[in-house]
């Protein structure tokens, strides 16, 4: 961990000074311990940074510095988690500029330097309060894309015979594991550019769905994503591909549906 | 502070292949007026040429190839991304399309003098 | 954009990437020492093929150029819906007319 000399490296004198004394070292001590100046985001689409003080210690992250304001500093701040261990994406925040996990992103790293953090809500999603935002359009988006499986009017009778081999298995396991936590959907620039633009999360998820060789709804779909705002706004800026926690490649999918869709439309549906 | 995706190289490749499009929108209707300019004769085009080999200008005509070879390079980008179904390195990819830009940029400074 | 945009888009960017790629190699051969309306109407006057290739280029740049401005007024300024797809087929139709001139001057001068 870079540059950190925290507490842990005057034990021993602490412990003299305890045993010599018999009490907890003195406060001068902790000169030696560098502090995080962290500035986090308060209020709505208005509001203003407020400037917190906290303690760099050993394997801390982001989450965890949020947690000990909100404990121990400010119990107004509003944030949400959920698993804290990288699984469930509750936590992502935009940290010093970029959307991530805040879980998986040790602090005093990222705050490399002059130990600045800056802590915004992810952008792109209307802000419940501070740090929460309003997760609804991410999802609507999600349906408007078709983002769900369709089984038909008569669904098979029998286990289906997927090979995991097979071209269109492996690309819909390429993109099977997001957990819909937003990250790309805050660094999209088309998603800041056009309020309708369906994103890089409902278009993974249509690509996944267009492989799933049981699938009923391939035409409905891909009419789904072919609209005005639909994958073929996507401009190939690789913002999702780059900020993805899970390695997911969105614009790929989305390269993706938009060889479907032209073999669609030459075919002379619209 | 600037947002941490505008500092990607794909969204500087996307940047420069969209300013590069704009650029060449609108000097295209001019490019094709003075050509035309041909239909009163060779002469008056001649003036026109002659206007051209003001250091201005040239550096104008100069900026534009930059253009051109830009949006083309970068638009390829784009065509293998969409319709080959390839992998890329970013940055290796924005690079390899600068060095392009550059040596049909640099061509045109050696050869129009 | 239309899936119907997308691919006149896609398709004349294709037909540009060799066109253009002509267009460059052959800019950079001519300019050496100067360049005079005489040499460039020596090489375009009564030539099948640059009125040929050239058309192509001039009907390609009329599709793709006004399709992308499209792109660019719709997600960096509030201008959309019908007035702003008139205003491209405007385009649209002022490239191919000035570009079709300019391809004919060359050839008839």
């Amino acid at each position: 961990m870079s540059g950190a000399k925290p507490i842990a490296a005057n034990v021993p004198a602490m412990m003299l000074m305890g045993f010599a004394f018999g009490s907890t070292p003195p406060t001068t001590e902790r000169r030696n311990v560098m502090m995080l100046s962290v500035e986090i985001w308060r209020g709505t689409s208005s509001g203003h940074f407020q400037p917190f003080e906290v303690p760099c210690r050993d394997n801390q992250t982001v989450l965890d510095v949020v947690t000990e304001i909100q404990r121990e500093q400010d119990p107004t701040l509003a944030y949400r988690f959920a698993c804290r261990v990288g699984m469930c994406g509750s936590c992502a925040m935009v940290v010093n500029g970029r959307p991530r996990w805040t879980c998986r992103t040790r602090a005093c790293e990222v705050a490399a330097g002059d130990g600045r953090l800056t802590l915004e809500p992810l952008r792109n999603f209307t802000i419940v309060r501070d740090l929460a935002v309003e997760m609804t359009d991410f999802f609507d988006k999600w349906r408007d894309a078709k983002g769900y499986f369709e089984p038909g009017a008569a669904p098979a009778a029998d286990f289906a015979m997927v090979p995991p081999a097979s071209r269109e298995r492996q690309a819909a396991d390429a993109g099977i594991e997001c957990i819909g936590c937003g990250v790309c959907y805050s660094a999209c620039d088309v998603v800041a550019w056009d309020k309708d633009y369906l994103g890089p999360a409902a278009l993974n998820r249509a690509w996944t769905l267009v492989n799933d060789v049981r699938d009923r709804a391939h035409d409905a779909r891909l009419a789904a994503v072919s609209g005005a705002s639909g994958c073929l706004a996507c401009h190939t800026h690789m913002s999702c591909t780059n900020f993805c926690p899970k390695g997911i490649a969105p614009t790929y999918s989305i390269a993706g549906l938009k060889r479907a869709m032209l073999t669609r439309t030459l075919r002379g549906r619209r | 502070m600037m947002r941490a995706s505008h500092h990607q190289p794909g969204f500087l490749a996307a940047l420069m292949h969209r300013l590069s499009g704009i650029a060449l929108a609108i000097f295209l209707p001019i490019h094709f007026l003075a050509l035309a300019a041909a239909l009163k004769g060779a002469g008056a085009l001649d003036t026109f040429l002659a206007v051209t080999r003001n250091p201005f200008v040239k550096l104008s005509e100069f900026a534009l190839i930059v253009a051109l070879a830009a949006h083309m390079t970068l638009g390829l980008r784009v065509l293998a991304l969409e319709f080959l179904d390839v992998r890329e390195n970013t940055l290796a990819a924005l690079a390899a399309c600068l060095g392009i830009v550059l040596a049909v940029g640099l061509l045109f400074l050696v050869n129009a003098g | 954009m239309s899936a119907v945009l997308f691919v006149a888009q896609r398709l004349s960017a294709a037909v540009l990437a060799v066109a253009v790629a002509v267009h460059l190699a052959t800019i950079l051969y001519a300019v050496r020492g100067g360049l005079t309306a005489g040499e460039i109407l020596g090489r375009t006057r009564g030539n099948g093929w640059f009125l040929a290739f050239y058309v192509l280029f001039v009907v390609a740049v009329a599709v793709h150029a006004p399709i992308g401005l499209r792109n660019v007024m719709r997600e960096w300024t509030r201008w959309r819906g019908a007035t702003l797809d008139l205003a491209m087929a405007a385009c649209a139709a002022i490239l191919l007319a000035l570009g079709l001139r300019a391809v004919i001057a060359l050839f008839v001068a």
